[in-house]
């Protein structure tokens, strides 16, 4: 009896660990399949590409599209504006939100609640769009590389979740730091700043994510001036000049801007916009990827402790 | 009495000079908060007003009471009003459900496998999509939507598998419309989101599964009556954060896919505000509809709230 209720068992675990494992790597495919596709057709020719039949490897490889890609005008000035913007965003963002949190993790700091109620309320409403603009423009930030990260110096969420992380420091190392004389500055910088690295590493990813990957910032407020584009506002335009993949076939007159992708390159070189759309899809895209592995072992830990109520 | 409120007014004060330091390290940011946070909702008395850029002083605009929240309803732009919040709560629903059963499954799925290489593996597939911005991914969606010799892996599959002849226009029909936004959603964050269930799930007593598998549980079971549960005030809680942003369907998505064909099921109550506001310059009726946005926000998330105290579970604000 017991023998073959084991049998029975065992041959149950053996199904659903099949199809368990079938399932979860049809999944991986599907995440992965597009990204590879697009790789894939970035290094295809191009004439070649609009015969179809490209999957997940070139056919006649090519360096082509982004010798293309490379010598778009644009490209350069918008890659070191992303750049340029990251990097400001997390280094001012990390610094105040962290000394911000250093305040309100003191138990003893008379504004502590105040300040928090003020920052946390912001978690759940926003002035919204119209508003938001008039006040950038009546601050004169519209047009300005500023806009950037003027507005995002601090943010609430980040903010609890330093504050969290904060708290978990011993009070006593902090005490012995001001019987020795330090003052509140010098204890944030040279005490809670090295410990907490681990949290800083966390928010350091997710805002470089959020700054390199933000559109709107640039539509909105810095469209008129080509010098402060970026380079995912550079690949929206571009896809939306050539957004022949989905409606081709539909009625004339959807396509309005045509097929312009390629009028920046300024080569008479035989290129489609299929081609050029992927190798700028790639270039954009590979920074980002490149740097989450180095980030991921602390991210895990940062959400888990995002994630805690007070 | 007084005395008393003397010397408390002073010890306030000495506290104060105590903590100047502090103070120095954090009101400016405060202030700033205020700035950037507080004062735009000044703004919204621009809904009240007839608001002309054109004329300067701020006083001397027209008031016009509810006037552009009647307008915003039943007037010219009522119907389109009125569509949009419809695409805006339907296409948040559709991705919030599928959002939850693909996380929420997934993470299941994965807290079974025992094999951790693999596990590592398909958690960092799954990751990778949350890492794209909505301009890459809404560039792959729809090559992967398009037409077979243009990349379009789905027609490609689907003919191949003799379900369709022609190939189909998915982004030039309005009925799939939703469904793209709720599958993107899914696919970008899915693996993302079930960071958050796992690390739950880490938390469970083991000895509760031991105690089940003595009392002759099998994995369904184990699944369902303790991985669940233990989950379950996770769960409760995202909810309540996610049903408060119930009209933030996103923008970007929406923005990018949507076009002329589908419009009357890709505008939200957002490019709505976008189209009035910043493009026609119709600051007034556009503030309108931002601030019943933000209200209804508001009421979805007392109501969520009220809803988890009820359960059990424990409140969020």
């Amino acid at each position: 009896m017991g023998v073959k209720k084991r049998k029975k068992v065992d041959i149950e675990n053996i199904i659903f660990t099949t199809l368990n494992t079938t399932y979860l790597i049809f999944l991986c495919v599907v995440m992965i399949y597009p990204m590879l596709n697009t790789l894939a057709v970035s290094f295809n020719e191009p004439l070649d590409t609009v015969r179809g039949g490209i999957y997940i490897w070139p056919r006649k490889f090519t360096l082509y599209n982004y010798y293309v890609v490379f010598n778009m005008d644009t490209i350069y000035n918008a890659f070191y504006i992303s750049v340029t913007k990251t990097i400001v965003i997390v280094v001012t963002n990390l610094f105040f939100t962290s000394m911000l949190a250093y305040t309100i993790s003191r138990k003893e700091y008379i504004f502590r609640k105040f300040i928090t109620t003020v920052f946390v309320l912001t978690m759940y409403f926003n002035a919204g769009l119209i508003p938001n603009y008039l006040l950038i423009k009546k601050l004169g930030l519209l047009n300005t590389f500023s806009v950037y990260w003027i507005p995002n110096i601090v943010s609430a969420f980040n903010l609890i979740v330093m504050r969290t992380y904060i708290k978990t420091i011993p009070e006593s190392l902090i005490e012995s730091a001001k019987i020795d004389g330090a003052r509140e500055f010098h204890i944030y910088w040279r005490i809670v700043l090295p410990l907490i690295t681990p949290c800083l590493a966390t928010i350091a990813l997710f805002v470089a994510v959020g700054s390199w990957n933000s559109w709107f910032d640039t539509f909105l407020y810095n469209s008129a001036r080509q010098d402060l584009s970026t380079l995912q506002y550079e690949l929206q335009k571009l896809l939306s000049s050539t957004m022949t993949a989905g409606t081709r076939g539909a009625p004339a007159g959807i396509n309005e801007a045509g097929r312009a992708g390629t009028s920046g390159t300024g080569s008479g070189n035989v290129t489609t916009p299929q081609s050029i759309r992927a190798a700028i899809t790639i270039f954009t895209s590979v920074p980002i990827l490149l740097v989450y592995p180095f980030l991921q072992r602390y991210f895990i830990h940062g959400l888990a402790i995002g994630s805690v109520k007070e | 009495m007084e005395a008393n409120s003397a010397k408390k007014r002073k010890s306030v004060w000495n506290t104060i000079v105590a903590q100047h330091e502090l103070i120095i390290m954090s009101v400016p940011l405060l202030l700033y908060k205020i700035l950037f946070s507080y004062v735009p909702i000044a703004g919204w008395a621009m809904a009240f007003q007839d608001y002309k850029p054109s004329i300067r002083s701020f006083w001397k605009q027209k008031w016009v009471g509810f006037d552009n929240f009647v307008n915003l309803f039943t007037g010219l732009n009522g119907e389109r009003f009125l569509r949009d919040l419809k695409n805006t709560l339907g296409q948040s629903f559709l991705t919030l459900l599928l959002g939850y059963i693909g996380a929420i499954s997934l993470a299941l799925l994965l807290n079974e496998v025992k094999n951790t290489t693999f596990k590592k593996i398909v958690q960092n597939i799954t990751y990778m999509p949350h890492f794209l911005s909505w301009v890459i991914v809404t560039g792959l969606v729809s090559t992967m939507l398009a037409i077979p010799t243009s990349g379009g892996i789905i027609n490609d599959v689907l003919i191949r598998l003799g379900l369709i002849d022609e190939p189909i226009m998915f982004l030039s029909e309005p009925k799939y419309f939703w469904w793209i936004v709720a599958f993107s959603n899914l696919w970008k964050e899915m693996g993302w989101n079930t960071i958050i269930y796992l690390a739950a799930m880490t938390s469970i007593d083991p000895t509760l599964y031991e105690a089940a598998v003595i009392d002759g549980a099998n994995r369904y079971q184990k699944m369902w009556h303790i991985t669940l549960p233990g989950i379950k005030s996770t769960i409760v809680v995202l909810l309540i954060m996610n049903i408060g942003h119930l009209l933030e369907a996103g923008f970007e998505i929406q923005y990018f896919l949507g076009n002329g064909l589908v419009v009357e099921k890709a505008e939200i109550i957002d490019i709505f505000v976008l189209k009035y506001g910043i493009q026609m310059g119709n600051y007034s009726l556009a503030t309108a509809a931002g601030i019943f946005k933000t209200f209804v926000s508001i009421i979805l998330i007392s109501i969520a709230n009220f809803i988890a105290d009820r359960l059990g579970e424990e409140k969020l604000i």
